[in-house]
């Protein structure tokens, strides 16, 4: 059976109702939240405080007793109408002026650009052209996200920043934090986008700047071979194995598994209906990835995105290349 | 029969009351499944809507438990989307089985379709709902959705979500076209049963019946009905673009065809938003009804109550832009409609607390109606106090699309309206059977609904502020211990659920028949009229409305000017 993990494994770092906060720049959030809450609180014990004391003093002692005939009080309507619409103009406010904070980047952020997809996110840094799974920033520095999506609406969303945006296809949606605590945060995705949508999950990775420049470098695959830079591919940028396995195990995904079926027949069906015994040559596998739906193997979805134009000539011979490998 | 000296014109009634005399009423009127089918009596189309709706509500609780129990398993490292007792697939499309199946079979129609249709005519004193043929065609039309709505489940099925996002919608394979039209048939349903409303409380008053003079449940339906026939024909167009996007190519909302799928949003909640009032404003309407009722007081406040539902009936058209903020939508627009709904939230806070003043001096039983009244309360008041957490931008940052939101719009769609629904068939239960009930496994319901209901939902608030987003299949394992207890809680609460079933089963099948016409010694014209369950035409002879809807006998003015 699959390893089970209870909650125990992963300490929990943040107080009863909020994650810890490693991006502080966001901190009036929490302290409205805090804010918020206390009202919440006080006038919810006010409110059921009097229903339960007037349900019980006010209950019934004998059939047909006599009640009061009050049709209002004009004085009371009004405070309990202006108490809180003083209070929600206080709150929205407040809420305001955070979000103006949270819209306006600060001069000479780094900036990153994201593309959500299905079921994976890729990190480019746009200084050095580093393409990764997860997020690799430096402490301290502020970082601008251009985030945009290759197929549905994601949601990029950080609950240990704060921060949460949808990322949208043909369009582009800015965030920025400044990570002010090393360590390592999971992002989520918060718009529902299909079959993995909960376990397109990837971290930001906060470290000191020498470590940061070692893992843009690192990540920037220089001198790969097309196997070694095909599986890099596989892994992350492509987002192959969120759907597809490599192990001789054969494990079904989403996606046909991959492990020695290069040069094997398979049986196909085309988006018309048709279906056909072809070889798994390297043109199949082309086709595939730039224009997946076209040939689909028996017995799995139509639900692979198209990689046209995000893959290079160079960047899709590794792919073939790393699944000509996958055999004994 | 003594009171026939008035001079009037009685042939008609003679005739009914003759029927009266010999016990018939609209139950036993006619006979056969089809005198039901076919009916026009806008009584009979009420409780065929309860009897259909109450089976859509145990299909839909039915995948609720399901989706908690998939959440209840513990986490498996490096989980795939099979590694659970269901696939993630499968998880998905119970998730928008049971979002759909609630919102637009159970909840939209749960107050109005049964207890507005039944009780409306009743209450303003007519003979019927202005277009009795009408009413029929709407329940007709809605059984005819409800097959579409449902016919997804066993072909294909359906995994969008209830929200029908874009570009997600137009690319699934799922069976999104026959799932979008059984929506866009309920529509008509709807905009069909609100029209017929609008119209009998504007031509069908009785003599006497002011504006100031109907039940606070009238002002209520009324509201609604409003919302009904102005928002619903935006969904159903919404619906139709999506369909033709889908079958035809159109680019309306794909992006690569020229089209923005935030346009979606937009469209689809300009309507849903005003929907969520179409879902709660017959709530509070029988609220105002319950809690006067059952402590014989006057509701305090009796003009803000009625124009505080039309108010935000209208706000509540300007506030959908909150369920974008972090859409990508312009962050101006993001500012006004927060401010927006904060406007909204002021009428519902007066709502509140009107209710609460109205059991001062009163003198309070604690009837099943009642204790769902209480239960309606606790649980109505937080969620509308966690609202607050999500009209303010910077903090809805943080909790959008995550299980705070999930657990907000479940206190106030199950924890209100759905709860104030059982309330009130519990209180006209007597009016609509002419039977008794179990007080006491009333009671018992109530509180194990209860119990059960912050059991499931409270745990779901502490996990959407940790950050645990919305319609997940698995999830960090930091979340386990919340969902397990929200599972557990989802037990109870079916528990309690059930027990409201057998008591009123039990109650049809083998209750003592109510022997009053009027048990709870209301005002409201529906009460006072003398037969213990409405004849077929409803009143023998016209009624006149004399006095206002909550002057109860043991009313006495206060003998210090405190009131106005």
């Amino acid at each position: 059976m699959s390893e089970t993990v209870g909650p125990d494994s992963a300490a929990w770092q943040g107080s009863f109702w909020l994650p810890q906060n490693a991006s502080p720049m966001t901190s009036g959030q929490d302290a409205l939240f805090y804010f918020i809450y206390s009202l919440s609180v006080f006038f919810f014990v006010l409110v059921v405080g009097f229903m339960v004391f007037f349900a019980w003093k006010y209950r019934k002692r004998k059939e047909g007793e006599s009640t009061v005939d009050i049709h209002g009080n004009t004085k009371l309507e009004i405070i309990w109408s202006v108490i809180p619409g003083v209070l929600f103009i206080v709150i929205f406010i407040w809420g305001f002026f955070d979000w103006i904070k949270l819209n306006v980047v600060p001069q000479g952020a780094l900036e990153v650009r994201v593309v959500g997809r299905k079921w994976d996110w890729l990190f480019i840094d746009q200084k050095t052209g580093a393409e990764t799974s997860d997020l690799i920033v430096p402490i301290n520095v502020p970082v601008r996200l251009t985030m945009s999506s290759a197929d549905v609406i994601h949601g990029f969303y950080i609950p240990d920043f704060r921060i949460n945006r949808d990322v949208l296809p043909n369009q582009y949606t800015v965030v920025w934090f400044k990570a002010e605590k090393a360590g390592s945060y999971p992002i989520l995705c918060t718009q529902y986008c299909g079959t993995k949508h909960s376990q397109m999950v990837r971290y930001v990775k906060v470290l000191p700047k020498e470590d940061y420049d070692k893992a843009m470098i690192a990540a920037q695959g220089a001198g790969l071979t097309p196997v070694e830079l095909g599986k890099k591919l596989f892994a992350g940028k492509g987002a192959c194995a969120s759907c597809h396995s490599v192990t001789p195990d054969k494990v079904r995904l989403v996606g046909p598994p991959l492990f020695g079926t290069y040069g094997e027949m398979q049986n196909v069906v085309h988006s018309g209906g048709k279906k056909e015994t072809i070889k798994f040559d390297d043109n199949y596998i082309r086709e595939s990835i730039v224009d997946p739906n076209i040939r689909v193997v028996v017995g799995y979805p139509p639900v692979m995105p198209s990689y046209q134009g995000q893959l290079n000539d160079k960047e899709l011979n590794a792919l073939i290349e790393y699944i000509k490998s996958l055999k004994k | 029969m003594e009171k026939r000296d008035m001079g009037k014109p009685v042939l008609f009634a003679d005739m009914l009351s003759s029927h009266h005399d010999t016990g018939s009423n609209y139950l036993n009127a006619k006979k056969g499944f089809l005198s039901w089918l076919f009916t026009v009596d806008h009584k009979r189309i009420g409780i065929m809507y309860f009897v259909a709706i109450s089976v859509f509500f145990l299909v839909g609780g039915f995948f609720a438990l399901l989706l908690r129990a998939e959440l209840m398993q513990e986490r498996i490292v490096n989980a795939t989307a099979n590694s659970y007792m269901i696939s993630a697939d499968h998880f998905n499309e119970a998730f928008t089985f049971h979002g759909s199946i609630m919102v637009f079979l159970v909840i939209i129609p749960s107050i109005p379709a049964t207890l507005g249709n039944f009780l409306l005519p009743l209450m303003i004193g007519a003979k019927d709902v202005a277009f009795p043929k009408l009413n029929l065609m709407s329940f007709h039309i809605y059984i005819v959705g409800a097959i579409f709505l449902v016919y997804t489940i066993a072909f294909g099925g359906l995994d969008t979500g209830w929200t029908f996002y874009t570009p997600y919608s137009t690319e699934t394979s799922t069976s999104v076209v026959a799932a979008v039209f059984g929506a866009f048939i309920l529509g008509f349903s709807s905009i069909l049963t609100g029209l017929n409303f609008i119209v009998t409380v504007h031509k069908m008053r009785a003599p006497g019946m002011t504006w100031v003079r109907m039940p606070l449940f009238v002002w209520a339906i009324y509201a609604t009905s409003v919302i009904q026939v102005l928002a619903t024909p935006v969904l159903a167009v919404t619906l139709v673009l999506v369909a033709m996007e889908r079958l035809l190519g159109i680019g309306i909302f794909d992006s690569n065809l020229g089209g923005d799928p935030v346009l979606f949003q937009n469209f689809f909640w300009f309507y849903s938003h005003p929907a969520v009032y179409i879902m709660i404003l017959p709530a509070f309407g029988v609220m105002s009804e319950l809690i006067t009722t059952h402590s014989r007081k006057s509701i305090f406040g009796y003009k803000a109550v009625a124009i505080s539902s039309i108010g935000i009936a209208v706000i509540g058209f300007f506030v959908w832009g909150h369920h974008m903020f972090t859409s990508g939508q312009s962050a101006l627009a993001t500012v006004f409609f927060s401010f927006l709904t904060y406007a909204v939230a002021v009428p519902t806070a007066i709502k509140v607390f009107s209710w609460v003043a109205t059991l001062y001096k009163g003198s309070i039983s604690f009837t099943t109606p009642m204790c769902y009244a209480f239960v309606f309360l606790f649980l109505f008041l937080i969620g509308g106090i966690t609202g607050i957490f999500l009209g303010a931008i910077s903090t809805d940052v943080h909790l959008h699309n995550t299980y705070f939101v999930v657990a907000h719009f479940h206190y106030v769609m199950m924890g209100g309206t759905l709860i104030a629904w059982i309330g009130a068939i519990y209180h006209w239960w007597p009016k609509i059977t002419g039977k008794k009930y179990s007080e006491t496994w009333g009671r018992i319901s109530s509180v194990v609904v209860f119990l059960g209901f912050n059991l499931t939902f409270f745990p779901q608030f502490i996990m959407g502020t940790r950050g645990m987003p919305r319609r997940y299949y698995d999830y960090l394992p930091e979340y386990y211990n919340f969902h397990v207890l929200s599972t557990i809680g989802s037990w109870v609460l079916a528990i309690g659920l059930f027990i409201v079933l057998f008591n009123w089963l039990h109650s049809i099948f083998f209750g003592k028949n109510e022997s009053s016409s009027n048990p709870w010694k209301a005002k409201t014209i529906e009460w006072t009229d003398t037969a213990v369950v409405p004849i077929e035409h409803n009143f023998e002879k016209q009624p006149i409305s004399t006095h206002g809807p909550y002057e109860f006998d043991e009313l006495v003015k206060p003998v210090k000017t405190g009131g106005h």
